[in-house]
């Protein structure tokens, strides 16, 4: 932690396919890397008591949020033999079929690579302070809790 | 003291905003959840986490900063 300040993890909105496309673009030049791992969440449209989904409003602690992604980054460096990672979370509205999470991980060799993404992802969804909306096509909304 | 408290999600829809200050004379993150069920009624029946500057803490955790935050349950990702 010492003096690093924690990157803004939050993107307004969707994560584009193209910003996906783009990150991976980037690391063309990184030739030491020989694997990439890449988790993708998307808004799936549930459905509750016959009304589904058509979106969800994400919010956060950003400050305490940011934090605990930059502890997860640092846990995964320690854990994993990775030469870079990068992870985007999207704040405010997301609809059906849309990212909403990008997780990125590079290592020289294949095996770092999957269990990297899975810790990764399991402990965003653990302890990173960032709530959900959803919204029905109705316009009324529940609130998600991960399972 | 005078805690500056932010309220999250569906927290937030019971006490009507997302930050206020709050005048409160306990020792405790107990007597913190006392005091703001004695404002807010609702907020009783909802499963929620508190964190103090940022960190989460228990209930028998002492009170030593001012920015205080409620937590409803996770859904990041």
């Amino acid at each position: 932690m010492e003096n690093k300040k924690p990157k803004n993890v939050f993107k307004e909105g969707a994560i584009s396919s193209q910003f996906i496309a783009d990150s991976i673009a980037k690391h063309q030049s990184k030739t030491g890397i020989g694997a990439h791992n890449i988790f993708l969440g998307q808004v799936r449209a549930d459905e509750v008591n016959g009304k589904v989904v058509s979106a969800i409003e994400y919010t956060a602690y950003e400050e305490m949020a940011n934090q605990k992604f930059y502890e997860i980054r640092e846990a995964a460096f320690e854990k994993f033999d990775l030469n870079c990672m990068h992870i985007y979370h999207s704040i405010g509205k997301v609809n059906t079929g849309e990212i909403c999470l990008f997780v990125f991980v590079s290592s020289p060799r294949r095996k770092e690579v999957f269990p990297a993404i899975e810790f990764i992802v399991e402990e965003i969804k653990a302890n990173v302070p960032v709530f959900g909306k959803e919204i029905f096509e109705d316009e009324s909304h529940q609130w998600k809790v991960n399972s | 003291m005078k805690l500056a408290i932010k309220y999250f999600g569906q927290l937030a829809e019971i006490t009507e905003c997302s930050e206020e200050e709050f005048e409160f004379s306990g020792m405790k993150i107990s007597d913190l959840r006392e005091a703001l069920f004695l404002k807010y009624s609702k907020l009783s029946n909802k499963d929620f986490q508190i964190a103090q500057n940022q960190v989460l803490v228990s209930d028998d955790t002492e009170i030593t900063t001012n920015e205080i935050a409620l937590l409803p349950p996770f859904a990041g990702g």
